[in-house]
Order: structure tokens, then C-alpha cells, then sequence
């Protein structure tokens, strides 16, 4: 009993975004300019 | 003695942290695009925990995770940002309201997921044929034709009235001037011939 009490569940290491979503945000973030105009902003996609 | 120490050299690691969170996230407004990218990398284990923590699904993880960034970097970019040296938690509040937000548009629109035992494709099945078969259906269909023509002229006459064109035999008989007795007997005799036809020739005609 006591072993099965000792038994420490495995620890998931493997919990990270995949790379290809790291990847699209930095190109994303690459991608996105802001124009400030009179006050107003202006977010522009630029690929 | 020992103790202030160990908690002097903590709160000096950690304030180095804040400071080159808070350092990276300016620079970063500056439009220096690495520092995004040194942010997420030592924050990404933590957040996308956090969020798997809670739904315990990876795509939704994955789609909650990319969701928050992208919050971000628009904050950042468009000068929102003023919480200086509290990036983490910031990050971990926007990933909680989505969480949220998911778990809110969950609830209104429930979607079957095929985790379980039962699985819903199990059940819908696709009725239209596959290409392959599409294309053997057509042949079939031609080679019956082909057979139909070398028919005599009055069973080709009633057996494309009665499959094709769905008349009753009262209606053929009464079309073609004769009795029902002999249309009955010209059908017989069509399906005779043909199955005749179709031997001699070895013809295929399933799907």
C-alpha cells in the first residue's frame, strides 16, 4: 500500500505550444504595425 | 544572518526577472522584435500549463495560447500596456478570460468531441459514392444500355418503357396496341435474352 501511495505520477513535461505557433505569433507580431493618426489607431496586417 | 541572505539573493533574482521582463516588454514596444520572442520563451511552459490546466485538451490549449499572444502583441503594439514589471501575471489574467470566454461559448454552442467511446462518425455515414465507385456506377450503367440495344426492337420497346420510364403494364400494353399477356411476355423474354447477352459476354455488372 504504502508503495502504491508512494508513486509519484509522472510529470508532464511536454507541456508547451509547438513551435509553429510560437512561430505565427512572432510572425504576427512581424506582420503588425500600428499607425497612429490624429488620436485615432490604425492596426495594419502587412505580410 | 543566513536567512536574509538567501532572501536578499531571492529578491534579487527575482527583481533581475521583473526588471528584464519589464526591460524586454519596452523594448519590444520599441519595435525591437526579439525581445517578443525571448518573452515567450520563458514564459510559454507556465501559460500554456496554465491554460491546459483548465481545459485539458491541447488543440484548444494551443488555440487559447496563440489567442493570448496575439492579445498581446496588439496591447503592446498600440501603447496599451502600462502594468511595468507584471508581465507574467498580466499575461496568465488574459489567458484566464479567454479560458473563460471559451468555456462561455462552449456552453451556449456544446460540440460533440470524439474522445469518448461513442464516436458520432460511427453513426453519419456518407452516402454518395466515391470517385471509384462513381466512375464503376457509369460503366454499369453503360454496359446495361450497350445490352438494351441488342435487344429485339418490341422487348427493347417495353422493357425501357417498364424500367425506364416506370409505366405500369396496363399502360404498355395500352401504348403498344397489344394485351398485357404478351407485354408480359416480351419483358420475360427482354430479361431472358439479356441475361443470355451478359453470359456469353462475361459481363460485370456489379458495383
Amino acid at each position: 500500500m504504502a508503495k502504491v501511495y508512494s508513486n509519484v505520477t509522472p510529470k508532464n513535461d511536454n507541456l508547451k505550444p509547438k513551435d509553429e505557433t510560437v512561430r505565427f505569433l512572432l510572425n504576427y507580431s512581424k506582420a503588425l504595425s500600428v499607425i497612429n493618426y490624429n488620436k485615432l489607431k490604425f492596426e495594419a496586417l502587412l505580410n | 544572518m543566513l536567512r536574509s541572505l538567501l532572501l536578499t539573493t531571492k529578491s534579487n533574482i527575482m527583481k533581475t526577472e521583473l526588471i528584464q521582463d519589464a526591460e524586454l516588454v519596452s523594448n519590444y514596444i520599441r519595435g525591437d522584435e526579439s525581445a517578443l520572442s525571448v518573452l515567450i520563451e520563458r514564459h510559454k511552459q507556465k501559460i500554456y500549463s496554465f491554460i491546459y490546466s483548465k481545459v485539458y485538451d491541447r488543440d484548444i490549449t494551443e488555440d487559447v495560447f496563440q489567442d493570448t499572444f496575439i492579445k498581446v502583441i496588439r496591447t503592446l503594439k498600440c501603447g496599451k500596456y502600462n502594468e511595468e514589471g507584471k508581465f507574467l501575471p498580466w499575461v496568465m489574467r488574459i489567458a484566464h478570460n479567454l479560458v473563460i470566454d471559451h468555456f462561455r461559448k462552449n456552453s451556449r454552442m456544446p460540440k460533440f468531441d470524439n474522445a469518448g467511446e461513442f464516436s458520432i462518425f460511427s453513426v453519419l455515414s456518407d452516402s454518395s459514392l466515391n470517385a471509384e465507385k462513381s466512375m464503376i456506377k457509369n460503366q454499369v450503367e453503360s454496359d446495361v444500355r450497350r445490352v438494351i440495344e441488342e435487344l429485339p426492337e418490341d422487348q427493347k420497346q417495353v422493357l425501357l418503357m417498364r424500367m425506364y420510364q416506370d409505366m405500369s403494364f396496363k399502360e404498355i400494353s395500352e401504348r403498344t396496341g397489344v394485351s398485357i399477356n404478351t407485354a408480359l411476355g416480351r419483358m420475360r423474354y427482354a430479361l431472358i435474352n439479356m441475361r443470355k447477352v451478359i453470359e456469353q459476354n462475361n459481363i460485370i455488372l456489379t458495383n
